[in-house]
């Protein structure tokens, strides 16, 4: 079977790495094609911060060179984006930020290095919500992304751009990142497969810092398959981040195929109380179902302590980010004031200026609770409910294999509809940031649509489970295939 | 708790923001609800709950003290706004 280069963007990282391997098309005319779509297209997603279109080109040709000489990296010659929080070694890392608008990194994340050392091609660095604090895109210096399902609703966030890029089949894959829900409720919205590994799982290294003890690398793709593939590129040790874990890497691509007989499913009580859309809670329900005709057996688990993941998350999350974002001096590099009366007027009027409001509140929330008086109460009392809530987790995992729900309480919501009131676009993350509370890895798969917007599948697995949850979303794709739904405008 | 001006100008101060004069009403008020939002916390029992000090519960990695840095100093400060000789170039700190 050959393929037209007008159909190119149509296929996932397995069929085109199949193709190229086949001969049936070149690197070159693959991201040719891409950019193409890209320029054409973007102008109404904004999911890009920056095009790399030249050293696109530069390194198709050097896979198509590396390819007729007979080598092969598990990702030679296909196409990739960067979500804009990954340092990438001489173009511009933004972080969503006018702070960083103009910062060029002088060295590359991890993990950005292990896929180029695969044989990835970068088309670009994706959108996102500043400093990756948002969930719906809108707080982003270079403005909101638009969800290829509907342009005027957001595609989530933070990861926002690497979503809508890869469900507008501008690329096949993003990278992204996960502090809270920020690579798995913007796959829900955006009808992708959204993968956060276990904490420890991804090197950190070079991925600007959020919530340290939170923040994850992850993917997002058309399919688990694909998932799976980069998972297996950029997962293992990293003597640079100091919480890397040196744990064995499966391959994740090959645990794909087992069958669900006998796999154990934790159904959580409280996912499916008030707050969850009654279009959402039935597909859930009918995902569930065809989970059970796989041969996994659903067993009722209890999560007690699932209301307070979001109180604690925006005590914790706050707290390290206002401790991570302090390294913004106008000193050093990012944004600095002009004509600063004194060294304190530098840093107020450079942090000021450089900053949005979202991640300027964050930042005061975190001093508050790490502020003398406060400590004991807010930050110590938060990290003492964060044990409850990872018990919590550790007692229902004693029982099950999977715990399975909605990844976003509704489908995608409208553009402006909630940026004006903070606890509202909070508790979009009720279910997923749980997950990173106890550093345990999620997948969000699709599984079906609300009118046209689609929702999201949510797995989460114990500590180093990526394979369960990958198998266990692999094998509901095949019997679904919701994943294979293209926005109408974009196909 | 809800939070007063003063209290907003003191964090503002603590986290070296500086805040316009028309920016803070809707500061404070969006900080009171994320500080009573979070007061929630108080009410669950924690008394005998160590607090979490990583996810995996995994001791901090120590490394050989060894150099493994090069000096990048001119690389690194091609991004910084001021510089000079080397060094960065600040407003004056002591008469």
């Amino acid at each position: 079977m050959s393929t037209t280069s007008s159909e190119l963007h149509t296929q996932t990282l397995t069929e085109l790495s199949q193709g190229l391997e086949r001969g049936d098309f070149s690197s070159l005319e693959l991201t040719r094609a891409l950019l193409e779509r890209i320029v054409r297209l973007d102008t109404v997603l904004n999911a890009f911060i920056t095009v790399t279109a030249e050293d696109a080109i530069a390194a198709a040709k050097r896979a198509d060179k590396a390819r007729a000489s007979g080598n092969a990296g598990a990702l030679l010659g296909l196409p990739i984006l960067h979500k804009d929080i990954f340092c990438t070694a001489g173009v511009r890392t933004t972080c969503g930020s006018r702070m960083l608008e103009n910062f060029v990194s002088p060295y590359s994340a991890t993990v950005v290095e292990r896929l180029a050392s695969a044989g990835a091609v970068v088309l670009g660095k994706t959108n996102m919500d500043e400093f990756a604090m948002g969930s719906s895109n809108e707080t982003s210096y270079f403005g909101p992304v638009r969800n290829p399902w509907d342009l005027e609703c957001s595609p989530g966030g933070s990861s926002g751009g690497s979503a809508a890029a890869v469900a507008a089949r501008l690329a096949p894959a993003a990278t992204g990142t996960d502090t809270g829900g920020s690579i798995r409720q913007p796959a829900a919205l955006t009808n992708t497969v959204g993968l956060k590994p276990t904490y420890g799982r991804v090197s950190r290294y070079g991925m600007i810092a959020f919530a340290s003890s939170l923040d994850q690398a992850g993917v997002i793709t058309r399919s688990t398959a694909d998932a799976a593939l980069l998972l297996g590129v950029i997962a293992g040790f990293d003597p640079r981040d100091s919480t890397s874990v040196d744990h064995p890497v499966p391959d994740y691509v090959e645990g794909l195929a087992a069958s669900l007989e006998g796999l154990r499913i934790g159904i959580v009580r409280q996912h499916f109380d008030a707050g969850l859309d009654a279009g959402c809670a039935k597909l859930v329900r009918e995902a569930l179902a065809v989970l059970e005709s796989l041969g996994a057996t659903l067993k009722e688990v209890d999560l007690p302590n699932l209301d307070l993941s979001v109180p604690t998350y925006y005590v914790v999350a706050p707290a390290e980010c206002s401790s991570n974002l302090s390294r913004f001096d106008g000193v050093r590099f990012g944004h600095r004031a002009d004509n600063p009366e004194d060294l304190f007027d530098l840093y107020c009027r450079s942090r000021g200026e450089g900053f949005g409001d979202e991640v300027k509140r964050r930042i005061m929330t975190g001093t508050y609770v790490l502020s003398a008086g406060y400590y004991d109460a807010y930050y110590l009392k938060a990290q003492r409910v964060r044990q409850l809530i990872a018990a919590d987790f550790k007692n229902a995992f004693a029982g099950v294999d999977v715990i399975a729900g909605p990844t976003s309480p509704t489908p995608a919501f409208r553009l402006g509809d909630k940026i004006d009131d903070p606890i509202t676009m909070y508790l979009n993350d009720i279910y997923t940031i749980g997950a990173n509370l106890a550093g345990l890895p999620g997948i969000s798969v699709p599984c079906g649509f609300v009118g046209r917007l689609p929702i999201g599948l949510h797995l989460v697995g114990p500590h180093f489970g990526e394979q369960r949850i990958l198998n266990c979303a692999h094998q509901y794709e095949r019997q679904t295939n919701f994943s294979a739904a293209c926005p109408e405008e974009f196909r | 708790m809800s939070l007063d001006k003063e209290q907003v100008q003191h964090i503002a101060m603590l986290a070296r923001l500086r805040l316009a004069d028309d920016e803070f009403a809707e500061t404070v008020e969006k900080l009171s609800r994320i500080v009573e939002f979070v007061d929630q916390l108080s009410q669950a029992a924690t008394d005998d709950v160590v607090p979490m000090a990583h996810p995996l519960n995994e001791p901090q990695r120590l490394r050989p003290d060894r150099v493994t840095e090069s000096n990048d100093r001119d690389r690194i400060q091609k991004n910084a706004p001021a510089v000079s000789d080397g060094m960065y170039l600040v407003p004056k700190v002591i008469e």
